[in-house]
């Protein structure tokens, strides 16, 4: 049986094909303003026998496509699981969602929690972030974990931060020691969600911003032990959304 | 609307314009959210009626009563004891809190950061859109938490009428005291409003009709035990909420009729859900009209609500009125014993709302709980992080919603609640 799982996410579509549970396609692109179209375009000539959606957009989707849905926090934790079967919490951090879930032995959910309404401490951030410093993406971690200083960003609101980053560069404070301090703060906030779910098993770092090699290495020495990152971090979702599709429901 | 309404609001000094918007928008949101939902018992065309026409017949029916001498009093808290209303010849309405409007105005008046039921007492007054506010004769307010306490010095400035009762923040003999001394004074107040003196009859008459609305309601709460669940949560919701408009006697015909009809669905096992549909109960802040955002995200992501921890729910009519006193002393005792009793998280320490939480949760056999606090409302979101705790030690499942009346956030709560839902399947 073919499976295919859906995450459509803010910033970014991901699909998973799986035959008989193993991975047989994956794609990926990016969401822009008519996720629909993209959602059907990614699934041109794929064949598959049942789908399941997830991510922000799984509403919207969840008519016309005729499938059923899942939330991304339970996607994560299924897919996590199976990419890690010692995965006991999962941080996944997205385009604008952050999100700490915890599972049981059993790899069933016990307790999650999410950032509410605003984006501070998620991709979102970073992404506003790193093009006020003139980074892109790509650029932004490998740059941070070049500097030499610890530098204090104060605001974890985006609007707030981005001016704090615009007096940092005025100070002629050096953009990689900034952006470090940005990152810390995101790591800051997404540890503290951690630590009111964590089950103390091993820790799965997923979704895009788990990219990031600065945002890695910060997460590891704060939590004082190995992360778990999975290849393809921004695929978690949808594969758990194929293995959540071939299950009889 | 009839001209007849109209010419109404025009009279009790509403913006008519502004008071087309929300009936609008609470017509809107009534046929998405209530007339939506199917399998509904046939009963709940009664609220429906009731709802189409809250700004309508029933403010006609208590303008009409009012010509005839009978005042109103509005009330904003389960604190102010509509026995006493009643024994004085007065009818007790529960004031609009639950919708924000005319923010730009309120913000002038108090703090942004202050829950958004207290700001949605002013907006109603300050957009004047809200018809029983205008129709009170006397409006009482109630020193609950400090939000509240502090606004009412400054909603005295806007509305002609305000009395200030005082509660008691401890459960102590003093707090008893206190409570004792502040429904003493306030039945005063109540025979000065309406000029005739309360009297043995008239408050035993009162805690009767009281009474009998809360027997009603908790037969509601009765028949939310079966699976599958005969009402839905909102349905529920709404007859909670509704008990605080409606005329008491007509509201507890209603609701037995409606129980009645849920008896013979139960027996047939027709439920508004299908059998073990994932059981919630809600616990926290008061939901008041039209304040449904989160019970339909909750129910709308398959779970059912069968019970309500709070001020529109069981918090505000759990426990009878003692009908055993003769004198009117008597009876005012009991009517303070019966109110001592109310769980508010205003109260310190407090320990019973925990435990109703918990009896409650085994009650209506709830597979998890959603506490619901409004955001700045510090009381609960205070209380929510001890039960919690509390519950996780019993490995019963919580999830914790700090939310307020905006729709910006329904996204993000309706990935919680679903993936809260999925953990309990």
């Amino acid at each position: 049986m073919y499976c295919a799982g859906i995450d459509i996410g803010s910033r970014t579509i991901e699909l998973v094909v799986l035959r008989n549970r193993e991975i047989i396609d994956q794609k990926q692109a990016n969401t822009g303003f008519d996720p629909m179209t993209r959602a059907r375009e990614l699934l041109k000539g794929v064949e598959y026998d049942r789908t399941d959606l997830t991510g922000y957009g799984r509403n919207l989707f969840e008519l016309s496509f005729d499938a059923p849905t899942v939330t991304e926090i339970k996607a994560y934790g299924v897919g996590a699981r199976r990419l890690f079967h010692t995965a006991g919490t999962i941080l996944d951090i997205g385009g604008q969602d952050s999100k700490a879930i915890a599972l049981n032995d059993n790899g069933r959910i016990i307790k999650f929690e999410m950032n509410d309404r605003c984006a501070a401490g998620t991709g979102k951030f970073l992404e506003i972030m790193a093009r006020s410093l003139g980074y892109t993406i790509d650029q932004f971690g490998t740059e941070a974990l070049k500097a030499t200083k610890n530098l204090q960003i104060n605001s974890m609101c985006t609007v707030f931060a981005e001016s704090e980053v615009t007096s940092l560069v005025a100070k002629g404070e050096d953009p990689r020691e900034i952006a470090l301090g940005l990152h810390r703060s995101v790591v800051r906030r997404a540890v503290s969600m951690l630590k009111r779910v964590s089950s103390g098993n091993d820790v799965v770092f997923a979704g895009g911003v788990a990219k990031n090699p600065c945002m890695r290495r910060l997460l590891e020495e704060a939590l004082e032990r190995q992360v778990l990152v999975p290849d393809d971090p921004q695929m978690v979702g949808a594969l758990g959304a194929a293995l959540l599709a071939g299950e009889n429901r | 609307m009839s001209d007849n309404y109209r010419s109404m609001w025009k009279d009790l000094g509403l913006d008519l314009q502004a008071h087309d918007m929300l009936l609008d928008v609470l017509g809107k949101a009534y046929e998405d959210i209530f007339l939506a939902q199917k399998d509904r018992p046939e009963g709940m065309g009664y609220f429906d009626f009731v709802m189409s026409e809250v700004h309508g017949l029933r403010i006609k029916e208590l303008m009409d009563k009012k010509e005839a001498g009978r005042k109103v009093i509005g009330s904003y808290c389960v604190f102010v004891p509509e026995e006493i209303v009643l024994a004085g010849n007065a009818t007790l309405v529960g004031l609009c809190a639950g919708a924000d409007f005319a923010m730009e105005e309120v913000e002038k008046l108090l703090p942004r950061n202050t829950c958004a039921l207290i700001k949605s007492t002013f907006g109603f007054k300050l957009g004047k859109v809200c018809p029983y506010l205008e129709a009170s004769d006397m409006i009482v307010g109630e020193n609950t938490c400090d939000g509240k306490k502090k606004a009412y010095e400054s909603l005295n400035d806007i509305v002609p009428n305000l009395y200030v009762m005082d509660i008691p923040q401890m459960k102590t003999d003093q707090g008893r005291s206190l409570l004792k001394a502040e429904y003493d004074r306030f039945k005063e107040a109540v025979e000065n409003l309406t000029g005739g003196a309360i009297d043995a009859a008239s408050l035993k008459k009162g805690i009767e009709i009281v009474n009998n609305k809360r027997k009603a309601i908790h037969r509601l709460a009765e028949l939310r035990k079966a699976d599958p669940v005969p009402i839905s949560g909102l349905d529920a919701l709404l007859a909670n909420q509704v008990f605080f408009y409606d005329n008491p006697v007509r509201f507890t015909e209603s609701m037995n009729k409606i129980c009645d009809e849920l008896e013979s669905r139960i027996e047939k096992k027709k439920g508004a859900f299908p059998e073990a549909a994932p059981r919630i109960l809600m616990a926290g802040c008061p939901m008041a009209v039209p304040n449904w955002k989160l019970p339909w995200i909750i129910e709308t992501a398959g779970a059912v609500i069968v019970g309500e921890e709070s001020c529109v729910g069981e918090r505000g009519t759990r426990n009878l009125t003692y009908e055993s006193g003769e004198t009117v002393e008597e009876m005012m005792e009991a009517i303070v014993d019966r109110y001592f009793k109310i769980d508010c998280a205003i109260f310190t320490p407090n320990p019973d709302r925990l435990d109703h939480i918990m009896e409650m949760y085994e009650e209506y056999k709830a597979d998890g709980v959603i506490h619901y606090g409004l955001q700045f409302c510090q009381p609960y979101l205070m209380e929510s992080i001890p039960v919690e705790k509390a519950l996780e030690e019993k490995n019963i499942p919580c999830l914790r919603i700090e939310t307020d009346y905006s729709m910006e956030d329904v996204g993000q709560l309706k990935t919680r609640v679903e993936a809260f839902v999925e953990m309990l399947k």
